[in-house]
């Protein structure tokens, strides 16, 4: 039994899952909510204050995601991924009349998968995009899946999971080529901030980012939406944003987005690299260790923030707790189904073997050299423990 | 109109509820006892509401400020004891401020609705007799509102009740929880887990009088911390009867790996549960408990048998109550849903750990198996351990 009571220091592995507020995207919030506290509707100068804010997050989140002209699309501000998902695949196959299917990749977060359910009760058909054995959807799988009655085709950019890269531009390209007027959504919430965005060349009609994933606040995201793009919206009201998405516009919000975003952006290339040493070095240190261990799909396309290790012989949620009574806070994803929890789509995909427990170990800005020394011994350990 | 007269506080109140209470009157010479504990827990329940118990003799009222009859009315659903009550409105004692009330409330049924009018009259120097007062009201009711008057079952009953000082109206009588008040009957101690039926094995005691404590066995790693969470979230529901309750939180994971490589794997389960129930034993005794409650339910799962509970029987020596152990599942839900305890238990936080649950648990096992799988242990000073190490953790309501 670890010792519970004295609680070690406290190393966040969990960058995936969400990331901490960064101190300055903090102070931006803070000061829209004690300062810009005008409503953007208002005709008086605290109104135009606060829209000027928007305007300005913008801005930013237009230059983080490759469009800074706004000349490719418009951005929605909504409640986060999940809005933004649902608004992107539900939201988009409400204005296609004539459409009767929808394919989604069979690594795609439930936000994306539910809402495609949504639409079945709408009388479509929902098919599945098969993902190879690295986890990636393949040009051969839209072949087989997209057909002329296809009106939504959505493929996250970067999984969740397992952080595997779709190339979405060829995915969207051959799906055009057979359905000519299908809305491709592209999930890339895991992937602004972790790997370079860009809109102007993803060839997705709208885009899902959430804030929360890239040190700013929860509560908030945007869809990128493409010129000439269409979406129903969910309620009407006040007609804010053109009247896609009524309600009075979260100003603290997307001003703590619109700046998280930007810091994302500045130092992205140096992280990159960073998080690749971190995650070569906690393999280097499992090898050392001598443990029995996979790095899920470790020959596919990855972003480097998320590295997902399956080990041998070891529960993943009692490893999980393990790891997190000696300090070090990481996420469970099991390709075994316990009694009452279903088993990782994603990693059943991926033929991780059941008799494998698998941890996803995600890092952050705000991770460090030393976090990782820390983690590296405390992982092995537990494993060890586990394996032995 | 409701009198501001009759009732010395009556400026901080707009209503009143009448309650009933069930086998209280059963009790002959312990009645008083039961009266106290009654009202106290009935205080205790309102104390936050700024309505006000009245006693007089066998009759309880509570009267409510504006505002709060609904959260009265549900606080009182937690009232053990409680047969049935009636929310009241207060009036002048004579026939005018009671016919003016009881037209007032009449007007409120549903149209169409048969009726009857009801009258007790403890007063008997009131001018008019029960019958009398009965037909007076009644028949102004049928004139002016066209109910019909239904003497055998009639959809509602306008009930007068003439007292020495004042009388109340009402037409409505809710259901209570029945039961016996809380702390009549000692202290259990529940093993409360994260599933469906100890919690509601934990409500049924207390129906019955019981005051609870919570025995807790907890397996981290192989348990996480949420689902400790969750079972403290089960023990404040259960709080909500008896205002707190101390929950025992036992740390069993080495002892659980030692009962695992100590006996054979198909009767691991029930090594578990006889440590379980050891050290609850030891808990109880510590904590004035005179008896255990679990969920046990015959047949639910394939071991719980009547061989392995005389298995499980034969490691404890207090009485092991289980309320539940003839319920079907779907009763026990149903009760769940309805405590409130149910949307709490299937969250998906449950013991996660196959690793500890044998493939083909023993069914149908013999207390001299057990006692022989238990050799060179020493099961007593591990309960004893267990029990020392114990987690007091108090759930406030």
């Amino acid at each position: 039994m670890p010792n519970r009571m004295a609680k070690p220091r406290q190393i966040y592995l969990d960058n995936a899952a969400t990331t901490r507020v960064d101190a300055n995207v903090a102070k931006v919030v803070s000061e829209c909510m004690l300062e810009t506290f005008g409503n953007p509707s208002s005709a008086h100068q605290a109104g135009i204050e606060a829209e000027r804010r928007i305007k300005v997050a913008t801005g930013q989140l237009a230059r983080a995601i490759g469009d800074p002209d706004g000349s490719f699309g418009r951005i929605i501000w909504t409640s986060g991924g999940t809005e933004s998902d649902a608004m992107g695949v539900l939201g988009a196959g409400r204005t296609k009349k004539k459409a009767t299917k929808v394919v989604v990749s069979a690594i795609e977060h439930p936000a994306v998968k539910q809402s495609a359910a949504m639409l079945c009760e709408l009388g479509w058909q929902r098919v599945e995009l098969p993902v190879d054995g690295h986890g990636v959807a393949t040009v051969e799988g839209v072949r087989k899946t997209v057909d002329t009655d296809t009106g939504v085709l959505a493929v996250m950019l970067v999984n969740n999971e397992i952080s595997t890269i779709a190339p979405i531009a060829e995915l969207a390209a051959v799906a055009r080529a057979i359905s000519p007027d299908i809305h491709v959504h592209c999930d890339a919430v895991q992937a602004l901030g972790k790997i370079e965005v860009n809109v102007a060349e993803l060839g997705a009609d709208s885009v899902a980012f959430a804030a929360h994933k890239l040190h700013g606040p929860k509560g908030v995201g945007a869809l990128w939406l493409k010129k000439g793009a269409r979406i129903q919206p969910f309620w009407a009201g006040g007609g804010q944003q053109d009247g896609l998405r009524s309600g009075t516009d979260n100003v603290p919000g997307i001003a703590g987005m619109g700046a998280a975003a930007e810091l994302a952006s500045e130092d992205l290339a140096s992280r990159k690299k960073r998080h690749k040493s971190y995650a070569d070095r906690l393999v280097a240190a499992c090898e050392e260790a001598g443990l029995r261990f996979l790095v899920n799909a470790a020959d596919a396309p990855r972003a480097p923030h998320v590295l997902s290790l399956a080990f041998d012989a070891c529960p993943a949620e009692p490893l999980l707790h393990v790891l997190e009574s000696r300090g070090v806070l990481v996420s469970a994803g099991s390709a075994c189904a316990e009694k009452s929890r279903k088993p990782s789509p994603v990693l059943t995909a991926i033929g991780v073997p059941k008799t494998h427990g698998t941890l996803r170990i995600s890092f952050g800005r705000d991770t460090t050299d030393e976090d990782i020394t820390f983690a590296s011994e405390i992982l092995t350990d537990a494993v060890r423990s586990f394996q032995s | 109109m409701p009198s501001e007269a009759s009732n010395p506080n009556s400026s901080r109140f707009v209503g009143t509820i009448v309650l009933r209470v069930a086998e209280i009157f059963l009790k002959g010479a312990n009645r008083k006892v039961f009266v106290k504990q009654f009202s106290k827990n009935a205080r205790r329940l309102i104390a936050d509401t700024g309505a006000e118990l009245e006693v007089m003799y066998l009759r309880f009222l509570v009267h409510y400020p504006e505002g709060k009859k609904e959260l009265v009315l549900d606080r009182l659903q937690r009232l053990f004891g409680l047969h049935s009550m009636s929310p009241a409105i207060l009036v002048e004692k004579d026939i005018e401020s009671i016919a003016t009330e009881a037209m007032r409330q009449a007007k409120e049924l549903p149209a169409g609705s048969s009726f009857k009018v009801k009258t007790n009259r403890r007063d008997k120097q009131f001018p008019l007799g029960s019958m009398e007062v009965s037909m007076e009201v009644g028949g102004r009711i049928h004139t002016e509102l066209g109910l019909p008057v239904e003497m055998r079952k009639p959809d509602y009953e306008v009930q007068i009740e003439i007292g020495d000082t004042r009388s109340f109206v009402y037409t409505q009588t809710i259901a209570g929880p029945g039961g016996l008040p809380v702390a009549t009957a000692g202290r259990v101690g529940l093993l409360l887990s994260g599933g469906i039926d100890s919690p509601v094995a934990g409500w049924a005691a207390m129906r019955r009088g019981c005051v609870l404590s919570a025995i807790y066995f907890h397996s981290f790693p192989y348990t996480g911390d949420k689902s400790k969470e969750k079972v403290l979230e089960l023990a404040k529901h259960l709080a909500a009867y008896q205002t707190k309750l101390r929950v025992h939180v036992v740390h069993f994971t080495e002892v659980q790996k030692q009962l695992r490589e100590h006996g054979p794997g198909d009767l691991a389960v029930l090594l578990y549960r006889r440590m379980m129930m050891r050290t609850a034993n030891k808990i109880a005794q510590a904590h004035h408990m005179k008896a255990l409650v679990t969920g046990e339910n015959l047949g639910q799962v394939a071991s719980q048998t009547l061989e392995n509970i005389g298995v499980i029987q034969d490691a404890s020596e207090m009485p092991i109550l289980r309320p539940l152990i003839t319920y079907d599942k779907l009763d026990i839900i149903a009760k769940a849903q309805e405590i409130g305890t149910y949307e709490t238990s299937i969250l998906p936080y449950d013991d996660c750990c196959s690793l500890f649950v044998p493939k083909h648990p023993a069914t149908k096992a013999r207390i001299a198996d057990l006692v022989r799988a238990e050799e060179g242990l020493d099961v007593d000073a591990l309960a004893q351990g267990l029990a020392n190490d114990a987690e007091e953790i108090v759930i406030k309501a």
